[in-house]
């Protein structure tokens, strides 16, 4: 029932260390593959930033919507960089939301972009699916969704370690062994 | 490779051309192979991987210095903003990869190396956009 992608890439890194380890080093949200994930949000906060301060700084009112939406899609940017670092239960809900708002943001923007070009006569990250960045944008906030999905565990081995047996219990039914 | 050679040949003026760009382009794509190798055989990053980051960050410094030279005796980049935008981004570029690997002792630490030098190179081809038409 899980879906392959997740399950399929980080699925190697653990084959050597198969049940000795303690499953809590397997789903910190922000290690392994999460933080290439970091990684990578941070370079998309910087070109996202740079980009947008310098779209506003030098011309701001040629374009003043464009420039504000990718001022905007670089503080998502930037906030779900924060959120996946801090993982733990509230960095997880603002990697949570940001990862929603790009989804939404790059699907919107592209679809507007490609149906009322006139409204943004100046690219954005977002624009084109994000073409302009190699449909990174696009496959980004996926990802970030897929990997806060592969470790929601984390937060039950965080509740499960203050003994709240309850809140572990019915997660076991699937995906990878909590316990 | 060759388009790159090409471009900085056609362009004979630019201070961020020839050699100075084709080195650093040439070392961030062997360290970004290297470090795809580590990650498929689940190897940290190794000293090759720090090594080459420290040499990529050498020959980016130089490249910026030579371009501050350039930038004294008058000559100006077509799009300063973005110029100095990319110039700045580029130069911090390694040392983010390097930081980042010291965190994640993991084959994934050998992904961020391998994203990272990849990045590099594209950076490295806009910053020679924004440099296109010479005022001297």
């Amino acid at each position: 029932m899980a879906d392959p992608q997740p399950t399929e890439r980080p699925g190697p890194a653990e084959r050597p260390q198969p049940a000795g380890r303690p499953p809590a080093d397997r789903t910190r949200t922000n290690s392994g593959p999460g933080r290439l994930l970091i990684a990578v949000y941070l370079l998309f906060a910087i070109a996202a930033t740079s980009r947008a301060g310098l779209q506003i700084a030098t011309r701001f009112e040629a374009a003043p919507m464009a420039y504000l939406l990718s001022a905007l899609a670089a503080a998502v940017y930037i906030v779900a960089a924060v959120g996946l670092g801090r993982a733990g239960r509230t960095g997880r809900l603002i990697a949570l939301a940001c990862c929603t708002v790009e989804l939404v943001g790059v699907v919107g923007v592209g679809a507007v972009s490609r149906a009322r070009p006139e409204l943004f006569p100046d690219e954005t990250v977002w624009s084109g699916f994000g073409s302009g960045y190699g449909y990174i944008p696009l496959v980004l906030p996926v990802l970030g969704l897929l990997w806060l999905w592969r470790t929601r565990h984390d937060l039950d081995l965080a509740a499960a370690s203050r003994s709240r047996p309850s809140r572990v219990a019915p997660d076991q039914s699937f995906g990878p062994p909590a316990t | 490779m060759t388009e790159a050679s090409a471009t900085t040949s056609a362009a004979g003026d630019l201070p961020v051309d020839g050699l100075l760009a084709a080195v650093p382009i040439a070392l961030s794509l062997l360290i970004a192979g290297w470090a795809l190798v580590a990650t498929l055989r689940h190897r940290a990053p190794d000293r090759a991987q720090f090594a080459g980051l420290a040499v990529l960050e050498a020959a980016l410094l130089v490249l910026t210095v030579v371009t501050l030279v350039a930038l004294g005796g008058g000559q100006r980049p077509d799009e300063p903003g973005s110029f100095f935008g990319y110039l700045a981004t580029l130069v911090c570029l390694p040392p983010l990869a390097w930081v980042l690997a010291r965190m994640e002792p993991t084959r994934w630490g050998s992904a961020i190396v391998c994203t990272i030098c990849l990045v590099t190179p594209v950076v490295l081809v806009r910053l020679q956009q924004t440099w296109t038409v010479l005022g001297g």
